[in-house]
């Protein structure tokens, strides 16, 4: 049970972290979908 | 496996990949459409086009450039128009890539149909059907029990890391269920009830899940991969679990090692429809960046299978969109079955087997369970403690 707990926590924990380095590595669909010549911030 | 084969069925059947080689004589017409086209088109047949799509002019015809109509060049409007309908027009595209040049994609509206209808309806009902059989075995069979009770001693069947790994699995695997049927059936069943602003932000957030819980079920995917491969090697053992339909409809308690082959099936289904869901995932989460489908078919059509089943040759030139949307209906197609397997597995881990639960739930088993169905992982493990302790 708490293993299991372990596990649906760990998951969370995953999608945040691929979230956060998949944005921030210029994957994000604005830096995906903008040429070079777009200021996005 | 019947399912399987329908989807792929259904799969081709919902897209024209085939190459149409009918003759058809439109000298009447000086090779335009006739009426036969038209009604046959209306009625949704497939017609053939390869007039339309050749006659596309070319610099061949045109007249000299000192001659009146010369400046027009080799193609007439029409022509023209024929070749951006059908892609062979040359077009260009200062901007995104390989996507810009594709004005009309025709495969476009066979893949939305797709999805609209025979996805939705096939899949929707595999999915129903597995749960309406599945309580039909419940009515009929009821839990499965440990005969002659439980001893009440305990012996471990799965360590705390294999229970982490699975339950990784799981986790991601049933966010990422509910996830993806919304999407598929959101629009079709939130939006009339609830409205659209719901469905937006419903949908809104299951993609953000959908897209990053995906990270956890492929490191999930390996890790129980790597765990569990050496036991889920078949041997002659399945056989004779084969022989007695795995005492599913009786009583019989066929001998088994760790996993008994109804168990092996479950894991390579996972593993195999696992990786083939990662796969075609990636290639829809990093669009247009990993096409994968015409690789595919140019080895399929190597191997002569497509051929031998009245496939025909597959298509192996489309462009990026048709690679997403093959993606698209691949992913689907192969959650659906998965989804449908993992129901029955949950199924018989939970409620389906008295003892059955706690293997993944504590990590331990009753003794009568495992020697009931696991003996001869039970006596192995037996052995290896009695080694290990000779003073019992
Ligand atoms: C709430 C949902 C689930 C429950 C209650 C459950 C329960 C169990 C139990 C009790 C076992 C151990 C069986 C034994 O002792 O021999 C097991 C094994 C396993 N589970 Fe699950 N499970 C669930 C969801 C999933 C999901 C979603 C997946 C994969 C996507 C999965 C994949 C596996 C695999 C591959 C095994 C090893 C092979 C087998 O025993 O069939 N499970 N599960």
């Amino acid at each position: 049970m708490k293993v299991m707990l372990i596990g649906f926590a760990a998951t969370i924990v995953i999608a945040f972290a691929a979230d956060e380095l998949l944005s921030n590595s210029g994957f994000s669909t604005p830096e995906v979908y903008s040429g070079p010549a777009v200021r996005l911030d | 496996m019947r399912s399987v084969l329908s989807f792929i069925l259904v799969f081709f059947l919902a897209f024209p990949l085939v190459a149409q080689e009918q003759k058809v004589d439109r000298a009447s017409t000086g090779g335009a459409q006739t009426l036969e086209d038209i009604m046959a088109r209306q009625k949704g047949l497939s017609v053939d086009d390869n007039d339309r799509r050749n006659s596309t002019g070319g610099p061949g015809s045109a007249k000299g450039i000192t001659d009146q109509l010369g400046t027009l060049g080799g193609a007439s409007d029409p022509e023209l128009w024929r070749a951006i309908r059908y892609g062979s027009a040359n077009a260009q595209s200062a901007s995104n890539g390989d996507l810009g040049p594709v004005l009309i994609q025709s495969a476009g509206m066979p893949w939305w149909k797709f999805r609209e209808g025979p996805l939705r309806t096939y899949g929707g009902f595999l999915l129903l059907g597995t749960i309406a059989a599945l309580l039909l075995f419940y009515l009929g069979r009821g839990r499965i029990p440990v005969d002659g009770g439980m001893a009440g001693t305990t012996i471990t069947r799965f360590k705390a890391f294999e229970r982490f790994a699975h339950w990784l699995l799981a986790g991601s695997f049933i966010l990422l269920g509910f996830t993806g049927l919304l999407s598929l059936f959101g629009r079709a069943i939130l939006q009339p009830y609830f409205g659209k602003e719901l469905n937006s932000v419903v949908l809104i957030a299951s993609k953000w899940v959908h897209n990053n819980v995906s990270w956890a079920f492929m490191i999930a995917l390996v890790i129980v991969f790597v765990l569990w491969v050496y036991h889920n090697i078949p041997n002659r053992t399945d056989l004779v679990w084969i022989k007695q339909g795995g005492g599913i409809f009786s009583d019989a308690h066929p001998p088994a090692r760790k996993f008994n082959f109804g168990q092996k099936i479950i894991f390579w289904g996972v593993i195999v429809l696992g990786a083939s869901v990662s796969a075609s995932g990636l290639s829809l989460l990093f669009p247009f960046e990993i096409p994968m489908f015409a690789k595919t078919f140019a080895i399929l059509n190597d191997t002569g299978l497509p051929q031998a089943f009245g496939l025909g040759t597959l298509q192996t030139e489309m462009s990026p969109q048709q690679e997403m949307q093959l993606a698209q209906a691949w992913h689907a197609i192969v959650s659906f079955v998965m989804m449908a397997m993992i129901i029955a597995h949950i199924y018989i881990g939970s409620v389906g087997m008295e003892g059955a639960y706690s293997a993944m739930g504590n990590g331990e088993v009753d003794e009568k369970w495992a020697h009931q169905h696991h003996s001869i992982w039970y006596d192995e493990v037996k052995g290896k403690v009695s080694t290990k302790e000779p003073a019992e």
